[in-house]
């Protein structure tokens, strides 16, 4: 018997070919896939924050944040929680198969108008995953920040993200990491309560801190208030969008806020220029 | 090692930033220092536990309890206030505190709050107001997490 060879898909342009490496299940519903390059180009580099469009052949393309180290070439990590067909698709994939990767897409946090200055990372739900790279980025530049602080917040303990490296980012030096949960059954010994309870455990220095934040857009609004009513001002804030986004290229419109474009414009955005559209329940 | 006097822990915590000195003073004239073991309670649902506590350490778990169930609501820690419904006079606790590690905490009687607090209108309003920030706190973390932000969305709806 022979065995079947199996050749790359035929790409739309743009659109490279990339197997899953591995894919390790985070949580009950959310898996990390470490996608590597097919043949002998590589994958594309990325800054903390973009995303990529995943296509899973015969079922549709995603926009994925990455949530690997952007240190770490040659390689793309995406942290995806499955909650529809195309996302179940992507999380049941196994090791060697294809998927299509276009980008990486969007902006970028603002790491190097962090530099010398104090970094608070508030973090809902799977938003922990696009600022896993920033965090990354900060951890291997320590000297160039002053103090990392990290407030994260999940529906329960069996929802947290990435445990471990929580743990071991914790017991780094001028490194703060603090973790709740809305619901914690009895055998939780940490916070309970949402993340913006979690403010009054860190000591903020106003004027030199950079934030960065990303959850759901409910989440977002709510830490921004806890955020301004310690002093930081709105320049100083930046968020994470989510959107439906389709084209990845500001071109087809789904993904439009106000005079934004998420996918283009975005994902990451200063809070100073999208604060006027925020609040708007249409859009 | 140097000890600090109750007066002195007290100006540190956050509870009264903002509060005259004499007021300070009145309050540390009836504040007590208590420590409490890991996973002790500090008091039970349905006590008539008459102290209000400022916490200085540790972590402590807000309970709710039903036959055969015990639902954690909250954790409060260090810089925050816990038992705040002493000043609404006699009554049964509606939750259960238990300490999560060991706690150290600064109590004060319900009771000599209340009547402090009639006395003099002045401390009255100020502590009240201090009272209703925590209230507030805790109203908004609870309609926070009945959203059930971080619930799967399909289409707009919860899944």
């Amino acid at each position: 018997m022979t065995a079947a060879v199996v050749s790359a898909p035929v790409l739309p342009p743009a659109m490279t070919a990339a197997r899953v490496a591995s894919v390790m299940k985070e949580t009950h519903d959310t898996f990390t896939l470490c996608l590597e390059p097919a043949e002998s180009e590589p994958l594309p580099a990325f800054a903390p924050g973009q995303f990529s469009m995943l296509y899973v052949f015969g079922v549709g393309e995603l926009p994925i944040s990455i949530s690997g180290d952007p240190h770490e070439p040659g390689r793309l990590v995406h942290t995806v929680r499955s909650v529809g067909k195309a996302t179940n698709a992507l999380v049941n994939l196994k090791p060697g198969a294809w998927v299509g990767v276009r980008g990486p897409f969007g902006t970028s946090w603002p790491l190097e108008a962090a530099r010398g200055r104090d970094v608070l990372i508030v973090a809902g739900g799977i938003g922990l995953a696009p600022l896993r790279s920033a965090i990354h980025e900060v951890l291997r530049h320590r000297d160039d920040y002053v103090r990392l602080m990290v407030l994260y917040g999940a529906r329960s303990p069996k929802d947290l993200l990435y445990r471990r490296q929580l743990a071991d980012w914790g017991r780094l030096a001028d490194t703060q990491v603090l973790t709740t949960v809305d619901y914690g059954g009895v055998n939780w010994r940490g916070y309970v309560g949402v993340v913006t309870t979690l403010f009054r455990y860190v000591r903020l220095h106003p004027a030199g801190t950079t934030v960065m934040i990303c959850g759901p857009e409910i989440m977002m609004r709510y830490v921004i208030r806890e955020v301004e009513k310690r002093g930081i001002p709105p320049e100083q804030i930046y968020l994470s969008m989510e959107r439906n986004m389709k084209c990845a290229v500001g071109f087809c419109g789904h993904c439009q806020m106000g005079p934004y474009f998420v996918c283009k414009d975005g994902p990451i955005f200063a809070y100073e220029r999208l604060r006027p559209w925020l609040e708007k329940y249409e859009l | 090692m140097e000890t600090k006097t109750i007066a002195e822990v007290l100006r540190e915590h956050p509870f009264v930033t903002g509060l005259k000195e004499s007021y300070i003073h009145k309050l540390a004239e009836m504040a007590l220092e208590v420590q409490f073991a890991k996973d002790q309670l500090i008091f039970r649902q349905g006590d008539e536990s008459g102290l209000f506590y400022l916490v200085l350490s540790g972590k402590v778990a807000l309970e709710a309890t039903a036959p055969g169930r015990i639902s954690r609501i909250q954790t409060v820690g260090e810089t925050d206030a816990l038992g705040w419904s002493v000043m609404l006079g006699p009554g049964g606790k509606t939750f259960q505190a238990r300490a999560l590690e060991p706690v150290r905490a600064l109590a004060f009687d319900g009771a000599r709050l209340r009547q402090l607090c009639e006395q003099d209108p002045g401390f009255g309003f100020q502590f009240t107001r201090k009272l209703l920030h925590v209230v507030s706190e805790r109203l908004q973390a609870a309609r926070m997490q009945l959203l059930d932000i971080y619930a799967p969305r399909t289409g707009g709806k919860l899944v």
